[in-house]
């Protein structure tokens, strides 16, 4: 899956497309991995535009879950931002809007993460 | 019984954990709130205060989702009683059965999912097993079956041994995915990730499934695993299903604790072409409007996320019935 990860200084944007499911969750855990592992304390914060994600299962939930659960054990930073309707509303009933951080806009994901990656994005 | 023949599904008990009861304040916010909206209304008869609760009020509102421990009854249109878990639920049953059938004579199957207390602690006040004339044969998939429900009766824990019920009590071992006929039912049991291992049980009566599988955790990313739960609800026409947490609880703070969500059991019957899933072994920290809005919530997802079947959503309660 490719993420086309973009960087603002010290925040790497990821913006995945389509459905994350038990066919593709693997491809996006896969994905995803290398960014998580820089996603720690003085290295890199993570913001994942989900503009282009239609539906995500509860497999698709457990990998953003073990994502954050990474983030949180490297001190690093993780956000979610700008979800589907539907998507937004599988969130809440899973209660992940509980337990994850996120934001209606990347620009608002990337306003609390990081001001100088805020600062490059609205520059850019 | 069904006088038509048909399966029908009784529920005694669906709170999971343990038994839990209304509070006064509880009672008293519900009559306030039912008052307040009877205002200036004609109720003076039961059968008019009776139309405004349907008509007027919903279900958290007029009625409880209840409090006893797990217990489910499957009707077949035998004279056999036939049982899931012997949580407290199981006590009301008992009194039920010596009021429409009689103290003696009667005969139960029940099928354990496993001994966790909850879901024996009904057996020492379920009244049909202090009777001579009684069979009860009780039927699972764990070796020490017998001895949890022998030990739960000894003392100091209770003042009657197991040895003096009077009615007779056989415990039969039963094997997971092996096939048996047993009243008028075809059961299959399947092992369930949860401490000590939990079993669920697929019945099959002519054309119509149910199926029970209660303290059961699901790993999404095990494919394996949940291909196989969807190969065991398949086709189910009901499937009574653990959602005693949310998912957000199930992958992080309480994985590993053995339950599951209503956002796995709706995936999990809409890849097995279920016709009914039923959110079961509620939260006990759950009050009846927060049971409601997870019935509400579950229907929304279901609409959100439906493909070519609907699946129709409900959350049992002590006393529901469903046809099937």
């Amino acid at each position: 899956m490719d993420l086309r990860p973009k960087r603002y200084v010290d925040t790497v944007v990821l913006s995945p497309v389509g459905r994350i499911d038990h066919s593709t969750s693997e491809d996006f855990k896969t994905a995803l991995a290398p960014h998580m592992t820089r996603c720690a304390e003085g290295q890199d914060r993570v913001v994942l535009d989900f503009a282009g994600v239609e539906y995500i299962s509860s497999v698709g939930l457990r990998v953003l879950m073990l994502a954050s659960k990474q983030a949180k054990a490297q001190r690093g930073a993780l956000g979610i931002a700008a979800l589907q309707p539907a998507v937004r509303e599988i969130f809440d009933i899973s209660r992940f809007t509980m337990v994850l951080d996120v934001f209606p806009s990347v620009r608002e994901g990337l306003a609390r993460l990081s001001p100088k990656a805020l600062a490059a994005f609205d520059a850019a | 019984m069904p006088p038509d023949g048909r399966l029908r599904v009784k529920f005694w008990g669906t709170r999971g954990s343990i038994p839990v009861a209304m509070t006064s304040a509880e009672v008293r916010r519900k009559l306030i709130s039912a008052l307040t909206r009877a205002s200036g209304r004609k109720l003076e008869t039961p059968e008019q205060a009776g139309a405004f609760l349907d008509r007027e009020l919903d279900f958290a509102g007029a009625h409880t989702f209840g409090g006893n421990s797990s217990c489910v009854e499957i009707a077949t249109g035998q004279r056999d009683y036939v049982l899931c878990d012997l949580g407290s639920g199981a006590r009301v049953f008992g009194n039920e059965v010596l009021t429409t059938r009689g103290s003696s004579g009667q005969r139960f199957h029940a099928f354990m999912s496993h001994a966790h207390w909850d879901h024996i602690m009904g057996f020492p006040f379920f009244m049909p097993a202090y009777t001579a004339g009684n069979h009860i044969t009780i039927y699972g998939c764990h070796a020490d079956l017998e001895e949890a429900f022998r030990g739960q009766h000894a003392a100091p824990s209770f003042p009657v041994d197991f040895s003096r019920l009077s009615a007779a009590i056989e415990f039969v071992r039963l094997e997971p995915d092996r096939e048996y006929q047993i009243a008028g039912l075809r059961v299959r049991p399947k092992l369930q990730r949860h401490g000590g291992d939990s079993y669920g049980y697929r019945f099959q009566s002519n054309d119509k499934v149910v199926v029970y599988s209660t303290d059961a955790e699901h790993k999404q990313d095990d494919l394996t695993e949940i291909k196989a739960f969807a190969q065991f609800f398949r086709d189910a026409d009901l499937v009574i299903f653990d959602s005693q947490y949310s998912l957000a609880e199930a992958t992080s703070i309480k994985e590993d604790w053995g339950h599951s969500s209503n956002v796995v059991g709706l995936e999990l019957c809409q890849m097995a072409h279920a016709k009914r899933l039923c959110l079961y072994h509620h939260e006990p920290v759950s009050d009846d409007e927060r049971i409601a809005a997870l019935l509400a919530e579950t229907r929304r997802l279901e609409e959100i996320t439906r493909g070519d079947r609907r699946v129709e959503i409900l959350a049992a309660y002590d006393g529901m019935e469903i046809a099937l």
